[in-house]
């Protein structure tokens, strides 16, 4: 019984998938209209012509009966050649439209495999930053290789595969009909009892490819976590050990790998001599029907002879093995769709909201203040901000950012910040102390909106960020984190990543601000030294003044340095630090570090603990209060 | 490369060998079925006994049994034969991965390992079940019919001989051009991935700058230039099904056309109805086995990779060797350092250590600081052997490291090191890495010196809380006092805590160096630090830069005599007068 459980449990083509592979299609023909209904007719073309044999073969059988005493080949021959020429012109159209849409198939996949992940990508961009926090990179990175993978076996080989045997065994079942219903009854039944056995025996190996995929991720995640350990484990001596856990995963693994596919091996032969088996009973039946002289029963009206018998025999052997091919494309399709289903998803994801209507535009600063938009870069920048009145105003942009009675949650249950007050004058430093999860970083995500606020308002010179659109308040804000991310291309490439319009010579001017000058200038090929894996080829504290100096050519008038320093020893760091003070000269700064000593020379040093502000004021005051700060400032405890 | 590869069959040499012969069995019924179907149809035609068409009837029916049976036996024997010859690949790898040194560890990283030990291992199986399978049933298949169509069909077999070289050239031609096109795409591809990796991790940067767009015209321009690679890659794999349609339905008129006017002819006395419709299933047979062994070959190149990638971890010899007559004593804590410079490969142009030379008595406690890159880490590494040293010597108790045991000596040497790995398990199982005997007294004692004990204790499940993978339930300072206790389970007589304190907070630090210096006094301690309260008290503090050692000496020496460490002391307190 538990095998028919499995059987009755294999994936099946709902209404969901259904509509999953409808969108599929439609997609496919708004990408290419002309080439996809073309490509579908040549299908359908070279599928009939490649039935079609059956019924010359039956003539053609049928002329020679007709001379086969006599041995007169003149006249046979008229009767055949005939018959010939129509088959081979057929041929040569078949040929030629097989030629079309395989060359056509290989444009089209591609095609649309590359406006699919395009399609993915440019969704992605556009998803807010919880998408990223909330999924597993490894799940996303998925989508662009097993899921598109698995489209692609969908368009390129499954759809054509199912529309040619479709048409197959439609046009075959046809002709048998023609030909004589006693035996196409015979052949449906045979067809019949393959699927009994296709789908008893299919069970059995899905049960144990589902086992083969399990004990296969179990040997991995061992192998996974025995490599990154490797270095313990032989410090350790634990080599023995070790190998004597990971014989036991595999031996799992072997046992279940082996019946999977030992049920999937023997699939093959046994539906290969059901198909001879069902060819004799059609010959003996065929046989004794034509012996017995059973009235025919046919669509043609044809009485029984040889010339039906054979060519029915080679159709028995057609429709057997498209009739396969069908079944197995159904399941393939039915698996492709589980692939599209989460291709489907990434594209439907709720992309960012941005109904902000307030812009950043330059701006010229007359003596009296007066502001007045221009199209130059001035180094001034404005908010314009359009009223419901039809007038719109300047504010100029000067980095003021006061959050007032802020609270936050990222899930909804969970309260992240509680009634968070605090305001940053223009040009002040402000930094945030406190615990890995007393949300540090968190205040730093709303005040450039990669999560929206639930309560309170954070006001950007006097605006509300809600209404500043998403882009422009970004553009004004710097953002240096602790974790570099740089981007394969070369070091010039990477700091001008900041300001795309940047000339070579603002790169190099922030290079030197951030204090990278020196070490860029001594790499191989100086700013042109290509970056590759993340910059792995640099130290961490190279990359972060990389980092540092790409904020820089950016130039924006508040800065948010996420630990920026925490992974830099204190030698390096005080290196750094003369790019980051230079940096911030000017500027508004939020400043979240793990030392003391980064912010230590901030205005305002604001102590964190679960989400609350615990204490406020500049390192003297917090010194003298005596407090959680004179506590890590003196190391009675430690930060993690 | 083949040969070391198909060693690792081992066991499993005998249903990989019987797969063949299975196959044999097969195809040589599955050449004779055509046959007596023709027989069959033959007798139908001349309007025989019906009791005639059954006994040839039972006959193919008898045949087919034998051909499932030996189609299923084959699949059986293969699927284990291939299943068995990649869990000892995996086997064989795993253990030369042990046997690697830390050098060869670093050459390999971790996730190609994980690669190598999974992706390419399951290719290897399929292409060899394929193989197996395959190599010999396509040939032979290819043989039988050809031979029964010769005997069978006289002239109609003619047909190959024309068809036949037509197929295996254009087939080789397609698979000559479309490879290396593909070989070239499929890298392509992996880098494209791999920018989609920078882009999702980077995520927070891109929309921090608000190169959204930007972002989309880059990946838009590099993935419309795969799809033109792999379109034409995939243009010249797709000739592959006219080339072979165009065999068959030549092959099906040829024999159609000829044929009828040999049966016409002869009044069937050589060919029947029965031997052309043979005919044509001899030649789809033929036909497809060709198809099938160009399918291997692509599977085969495909896979070349992969088998080159196992190889490339099979073949690597482990930098360090046991010696010959080895020492399985250590006889103490002592260590010494002879003119020692290091780098960490022959092509390597910079060493990361120079003309080292130290001595450490047994029993001190000596601390070493230095910013990142002045190869701390790299020093201490030496000492248990962990790489071998490019110039000197370098001795503990008094005999050169590598005239010890290798187990010994890391029995004997402690290293707590800087990337802190634990297992999945529970705590208990983490601690008894260190040593396999210890009792529960003693895994207590371990912990309370490295101060674990309290908060292990506070947790529900005491020394049986399950780690979980990464140790990622718990903090990390917790994670370094545990593997401080695992280190101390060893009893070791050196220890060396490779940066190992630097989540835990200096008061709790304190405790387990106060620890350290009342219960395991005779234990020689290296402490790698990058606070100075860490090493402060220590008998000698190493100061280093660069790979060379700049000053040894106290603390209060150091503060004298070095601007390096005088100037990381006062960064460090700086303004704090009320310091401690």
């Amino acid at each position: 019984m538990s095998n028919v459980n499995e059987v009755t449990k294999k994936p099946r083509m709902d209404k969901e998938k259904r509509r999953s592979l409808m969108r599929v299609i439609k997609m496919l023909w708004q990408a290419y209209p002309v080439l996809v209904p073309l490509t579908a007719a040549c299908i359908l073309f070279s599928s009939l012509v490649s039935a079609a044999p059956a019924l010359f073969n039956q003539q053609i059988i049928a002329v020679i009966e007709k001379w086969y005493v006599s041995g007169d080949w003149a006249s046979a021959k008229a009767e055949i050649l005939p018959l010939i020429g129509v088959l081979i012109v057929l041929y040569i159209l078949s040929l030629a439209s097989m030629f079309t849409y395989n060359q056509l198939m290989a444009y089209i996949t591609q095609g649309f495999l590359s406006k699919m992940r395009e399609a993915m990508f440019n969704k992605m961009q556009d998803l807010p930053i919880k998408y990223f926090d909330t999924n597993r990179h490894g799940d996303i990175m998925s989508h662009y290789t097993n899921d598109i993978d698995t489209l692609r076996q969908l368009v390129s080989q499954a759809l054509p595969a199912l529309l040619q045997s479709v048409m197959v065994v439609s046009v075959i079942l046809c002709i048998m009909i023609y030909f004589s219903g006693w035996l196409t009854l015979l052949v449906l039944l045979g067809v019949l009892a393959m699927m009994l056995v296709t789908k008893k025996i299919g069970g059995g190996s899905k049960k144990y490819f589902k086992r083969q995929q399990k004990a296969m991720g179990k040997t991995e995640g061992y192998i996974q976590e025995m490599m990154s350990g490797m270095k313990v484990v032989k410090v350790f001596c634990h080599e023995e050990e070790s190998q004597a856990d990971f014989d036991e995963i595999n031996n799992a693994l072997f046992e279940d790998s082996y019946r999977a596919n030992a049920f999937a091996n023997s699939l093959g032969p046994i539906i290969f001599n059901i198909g001879i088996l069902l060819y004799v009973l059609v010959a003996i039946v065929g046989g004794a029907l034509m012996i017995w002289n059973v009235p025919n029963f046919s669509l043609s009206g044809m009485p029984l002879t040889i010339s039906i018998v054979i060519p029915f025999l080679n159709m028995t052997k057609q429709f057997t093995g498209n009739f396969n091919t069908v079944s197995q494309q159904m399941n393939s399709i039915v698996m492709a769709m589980a692939g599209a289903d989460r291709v489907f998803a990434l594209m439907d994801e709720e992309p960012e909201v941005d109904d902000g209507y307030v812009t950043l535009v330059n701006a010229e600063i007359s003596e009296g203040g007066t502001i007045t938009e221009t199209n130059k870069r001035t180094g001034k920048w404005a908010w314009k901000h359009p009223h419901q009145d039809g007038t719109t105003t300047y504010t100029e942009l000067k980095g003021d950012v006061v959050l007032d009675m802020v609270d936050f949650s990222y899930d909804g249950e969970k309260q992240v910040l509680t009634d968070i007050s605090l305001y940053a004058r223009p040009g002040q430093k402000v930094a945030f102390v406190g615990a890995t999860g007393a949300g540090k970083t968190t205040i730093t995500n709303l005040i450039n909106r990669f999560y929206d606020i639930a309560d309170g308002k954070v006001r950007y010179d006097g605006i509300n960020i809600n209404k500043i659109k998403k882009a422009d308040l970004r553009r004004s804000l710097g953002l240096v984190l602790q974790d570099t991310n740089l981007f394969t291309g070369t070091v010039l490439e990477n700091i001008r990543y900041g300001r795309l319009d940047a000339s070579d010579d603002d790169c190099i001017t922030a290079a030197k601000l951030a204090g990278a000058d020196d070490f860029i200038t001594r790499l191989p090929q100086g700013y042109n030294t290509v970056l590759a894996n993340n910059g792995s080829n640099l130290s961490q504290g190279q990359r972060q003044l990389i980092a540092i100096a790409r904020a820089a050519v950016a130039d924006p008038p508040v800065m948010i340095l996420d630990e920026a320093t925490s992974s830099i020893d204190t030698r390096t760091e005080a290196i750094v630090s003369r790019g980051m003070d230079k940096l911030m000269e000017g500027r508004t700064v939020f400043v979240i570090a793990h030392r003391l000593s980064t912010v230590m020379n901030s205005d305002v040093i604001i102590v964190l603990d679960h989400g609350k502000i615990i204490e406020r004021g500049n390192h003297e005051q917090l010194i003298s209060q005596k407090g959680t700060y004179y506590q890590l400032y003196t190391g009675a405890f430690e930060l993690e | 490369m083949l040969k070391r590869l198909l060693r690792c069959i081992g066991e499993y040499k005998k249903p990989a060998i019987l797969t063949p012969l299975f196959m044999i069995g097969e195809v040589a019924i599955d050449c004779l079925i055509p046959f007596m179907i023709a027989n069959l149809i033959n007798q139908i035609k001349a309007g025989c006994e019906i009791s005639q068409i059954i006994r040839i009837g039972v006959i193919l029916l008898i045949m087919a049994l034998f051909s499932l049976l030996f189609g299923g036996l084959a699949g059986f024997t293969a699927s284990k034969a291939a299943a068995g010859f990649a869990k000892n690949l995996r086997h064989k790898l795993y253990e030369r991965i042990q046997a690697f040194s830390f050098e060869n560890i670093d050459k390999f990283s971790t996730a190609s390992l994980v690669t190598r030990m999974t992706t390419d291992v399951a290719n290897v199986q399929m292409s060899f079940m394929m193989v197996i399978r395959s190599a010999i049933r396509s040939p032979l298949m290819f043989i039988f019919s050809i031979i029964m169509s010769f005997y069978m069909g006289g002239p109609l077999a003619a047909s190959f001989v024309i068809v036949v070289p037509i197929l295996i050239f254009g087939l080789l031609m397609v698979a000559k051009k479309a490879m290396p096109s593909f070989r070239a795409v499929f890298k392509k591809y992996d880098k494209l991935n791999e920018s989609i990796e920078e882009n999702v991790m980077a995520m927070r940067v891109v929309k921090g700058f608000v190169r959204e767009d930007y972002e989309k015209e880059k990946f838009g321009k590099a993935s419309d230039n795969i799809r033109r690679d792999f379109t034409r890659a995939e243009r010249i794999v797709a000739l592959n099904n006219p080339i072979m349609q165009f065999c068959t339905y030549f092959n099906m008129i040829f024999v159609m056309l000829v044929g009828s006017q040999i049966i016409v002819t002869t009044s069937g006395a050589d060919i029947d109805v029965g031997q052309l419709s043979a005919m044509l299933t001899y030649g789809m047979q033929i036909l497809m086995s060709l198809m099938m062994l160009s399918m291997i070959y692509v599977m085969l190149t495909m896979s070349h990779e992969s088998m080159r990638r196992i190889d490339e971890v099979l073949c690597e010899e482990s930098a360090l060797k046991n010696p010959e007559n080895p020492v399985y004593d250590v006889k103490d804590g002592s260590v010494d350092f002879k003119d020692v410079s290091f780098k960490y490969s022959a092509e390597a142009e910079k060493y990361a250590l120079y003309d080292i030379d130290l001595h450490i008595n047994s029993g001190e406690t000596v601390g070493i600081i230095g910013g990142t890159g002045s190869s701390k880490s790299t020093l201490v590494q030496l000492i248990s052997r962990l790489y071998d040293t490019t110039v000197g010597e370098v001795s503990v108790g008094g005999i050169n490291v590598k005239d010890y045991d290798l187990n010994t000596l890391r029995n004997a040497v402690a290293v707590v090191l800087q990337k802190n790995v634990l297992f999945s398990g529970t705590i208990k199982e983490n601690l008894r890495w260190g040593n396999n005997e210890a009792s529960d007294d003693e895994l207590v004692n371990a912990c309370k010196l490295a101060q674990a004990h309290d908060f292990i204790s506070a947790f529900p499940d005491g020394y049986d809380t399950m780690i979980e993978q990464g140790g990622t339930n718990v903090s990390g300072g917790q994670k370094q006092r545990l593997c401080i206790a695992r280190a101390l389970l060893k009893k070791p007589k050196i220890l060396i805590l490779d940066d190992s304190t630097s989540a835990v907070d200096t008061k709790t630090d304190a405790l387990i160096r106060q620890g350290f210096e009342k219960y395991i006094p005779s234990t020689t301690k290296i402490i790698i630090a990058q606070r100075i309260s860490s090493v402060e008290h220590a008998d000698k503090i190493i100061v280093m830069d660069n790979g060379k050692i700049i000053n040894v000496g106290t603390h209060d020496e150091l503060i004298k005599s070095s601007d390096i460490y005088r100037e990381v002391y006062e960064q460090q307190t700086r303004g704090g007068a009320d310091n401690e």
